[in-house]
């Protein structure tokens, strides 16, 4: 059974299942509740999170396990850190992954090391959700995909959901897996919606799910970039051309298998993130393609993504800024042939 | 330690002393150990000693159990002990050895144990102070009496996860008890330069807990201290800061020549400041231990220490493949 909800209930239906399910579950941040010890709300949130998404929350579960914290990222995301090694599941919010630079000691020499450094003897079951994403007009500091500065940690595993019912998935297997999760919620698909399953159930890390096949390109779209790349394919099938379209959904772990198997039968990869390209997501995987794949490639390995510049503020640079699918599309023609694609 | 422990000093009993005695000396024969056979070139890596501190780490684990956790600083080693990590396990860690603590792969400045609630030595200054916090709201979530000590030195006092880390201590009223390890020092550089307040304890009133400072040389002083807070947390009355004044036998790291030390400061601090000499006259004094209870412990020690030293050269370096694992629980 499924249930059409968006990609920001999504999120609140998995967290309320992981808290009703397992009492050492709770949610800690900047006002995921909001409004504590202020008389008139009493035991009502003020925001539920400050997009609104963990409202209610709070309601149910009591601030005993949904603990508004001071500004203070390194203070509250280090106290989730031994939290989840002394017993609780905690479910810690960087309201924008920008914030990492207040508090990555916390997440890169803390959380991702333990379980290594104390041969094996310590687990951090911590869940970290964060807000990414381009395309809000946020500008630099509240724009950022930064999903590519995990990855590159060994000891974090890193989600990407590109649809409410990944997302609910992803989060409910990040809460109850023993390593540190990193979540990252896209702030442009919150209003989004999508069927997703009814009650309690787990996508596993690791796994790329095949939105559509095709056998004359591979199109891998991280986070929201899927949708670019199906909009893309949709205008390439006009034109002749069958694309298959991949969502790795996670990052670490990465399942390169059905990419390459992907592009050994396409002959052809473009990657589309919205990240900046430098030591990126797209590269990385440009790379793996590149080692493990080179004998099938037909052509070059295209990315499609932003460019070595941060997120600009004013709107008509923004979307410039964004990949598209009239970006993917000149990329393969530049594959194929531009006379191909001239007309497009 | 498990036995009943006493809030104040006064009410000592014998085999507290003699417990309290043992874990000083074990401290400071397992620096003085490291320290030569660092000279000698045969451990890897970067050692930072904990000699002359060793009233503060004891006093303070006297008044804790295995379920209490304690969050600790890249001069760790004298916290291990206290808290009640295997000595074998120890030093093993520090050669690099498949039967350490952490199977070789933290080394000196990461030995950590936590079923006895020791949450890792930290190389990062500033690190524990949040991770206390965590263990401290544990306790709260899952209504325990438990308490979580951060020991940091005076150089992680300039740091903002200190003030991050006592705010919310202090808001939330966690049974968190801040320990401030006061060397006069961080790294080179002197207390009186980095540090604009003039004590960390004065923090305390700035942030409305319950703060003091002790002479860390003194472990009745320590104790005493410790306990009061000990009790406070768990009768669920909040945070404490106990500022400890003490004095680093050693260097920074080992190879340092700390030229930016006084030698008559040094001197006071090796001979009538030294915490164990101290601790010996007031076990004499109160009858608590016999010149020959104390010889006594001092030889078990050295031999305990030989034996940790024999058990780690004759240990095994870790297999290959520990390369990659344990990077995570499951991928």
């Amino acid at each position: 059974m499924t249930v059409k909800m968006s990609y920001s209930e999504a999120i609140n239906d998995a967290i309320r299942l992981a808290m009703r399910k397992d009492e050492n579950v709770i949610l800690i941040g900047e006002d995921v509740a909001g409004g504590a010890e202020v008389d008139h709300l009493q035991d009502q949130g003020a925001w539920g999170g400050v997009f609104g998404v963990t409202k209610g929350i709070v309601e149910e579960f009591g601030r005993d396990r949904v603990i508004d914290t001071p500004i203070a990222e390194s203070g509250y995301m280090g106290a989730a850190v031994s939290a989840a090694v002394t017993g609780l599941r905690p479910i810690s919010e960087l309201m924008f992954n920008d914030f990492i630079g207040s508090c990555l000691d916390e997440v890169m020499n803390q959380a991702a090391k333990f379980h290594y450094m104390f041969g094996g003897k310590a687990k951090v079951p911590l869940t970290i959700r964060t807000i990414d994403g381009a395309g809000f007009n946020a500008a630099a500091q509240h724009s950022q995909s930064l999903y590519a500065l995990f990855t590159h940690i060994p000891g974090l595993k890193v989600a990407i959901p590109s649809n409410p019912y990944d997302m609910k998935g992803l989060l409910l297997s990040a809460i109850f897996d023993d390593d540190p999760v990193i979540v990252f919620e896209d702030k442009t698909l919150y209003g989004t919606k999508g069927e997703v399953g009814e009650g309690f159930y787990t996508i596993p890390f690791g796994k790329a799910e095949i939105k559509r096949s095709g056998k004359d390109l591979t199109i891998v779209g991280l986070g929201k970039q899927v949708n670019t790349a199906l909009k893309a394919a949709a205008l390439l099938e006009k034109k002749g051309f069958e694309s298959e379209v991949i969502d790795p959904r996670t990052l670490s772990p990465l399942d390169e298998e059905t990419i390459i198997n992907s592009v050994k039968k396409t002959g052809r990869l473009i990657i589309v993130d919205e990240a900046y390209p430098r030591c990126s997501a797209a590269t990385d995987i440009a790379a793996i393609v590149g080692d493990k794949a080179f004998d099938y490639l037909d052509a070059p390995i295209k990315r499609v993504t932003a460019p070595h510049a941060p997120v600009p503020f004013s709107p008509p640079l923004e979307k410039l800024y964004m990949p598209s699918p009239e970006k993917i599309i000149k990329a393969f023609s530049s594959m194929v042939g531009a006379r191909v694609f001239s007309a497009v | 330690m498990q036995m009943e422990t006493q809030t104040s000093a006064k009410d000592m009993t014998v085999e507290e002393a003699t417990w309290i005695y043992t874990k000083m000396q074990e401290i400071r024969q397992f620096e003085n150990a490291v320290h030569d056979i660092f000279a000698k070139g045969e451990i890897p890596g970067f050692v930072h000693l904990y000699a002359g501190e060793e009233a503060v780490a004891v006093g303070v684990c006297a008044h804790l159990t295995d379920r209490d956790s304690i969050t600790s600083t890249h001069r760790g080693h004298g916290h291990c002990i206290a808290k009640g990590c295997d000595l074998n396990g120890m030093m093993a860690e520090i050669f690099g050895r498949a039967t350490g603590l952490c199977r070789g792969k933290g080394g000196s400045m990461h030995i950590a144990d936590v079923s006895k609630g020791m949450l890792g030595a930290n190389g990062i200054v500033g690190a524990g102070l949040p991770l206390a916090i965590g263990a401290g709201l544990t306790a709260k979530v899952k209504k325990t009496k438990d308490v979580a000590v951060c020991f940091f030195g005076d150089g992680a006092s300039n740091h903002g996860t200190f003030h991050e880390a006592v705010n919310m201590a202090a808001i939330w009223k966690l049974p968190v008890i801040f320990v401030c390890e006061n060397n006069g020092f961080g790294e080179a550089s002197t207390f009186e330069y980095a540090a604009a307040a003039e004590r960390i304890s004065d923090f305390a009133h700035v942030y409305k807990i319950a703060g003091d400072t002790v002479d860390g040389k003194d472990l009745t002083a320590v104790y005493d201290a410790a306990g009061k807070a000990v009790v406070r947390a768990r009768n669920g009355e909040g945070p404490t800061i106990i500022e400890c004044l003490t004095y680093r036998d050693y260097g920074h790291f080992e190879g340092d020549t700390q030229s930016y030390k006084d030698k008559k400061q040094q001197h006071r601090a090796v001979t009538e400041d030294d915490a164990i000499l101290r601790f010996q006259d007031y076990v004499k004094k109160n009858k608590l231990l016999s010149e020959k209870e104390i010889k006594q412990v001092d030889e078990r020690v050295k031999a305990a220490i030989k034996e940790a030293i024999r058990f780690s050269e004759e240990s095994p370096f870790p297999d290959d493949k520990e390369v990659t694992t344990d990077v995570y629980v499951s991928y």
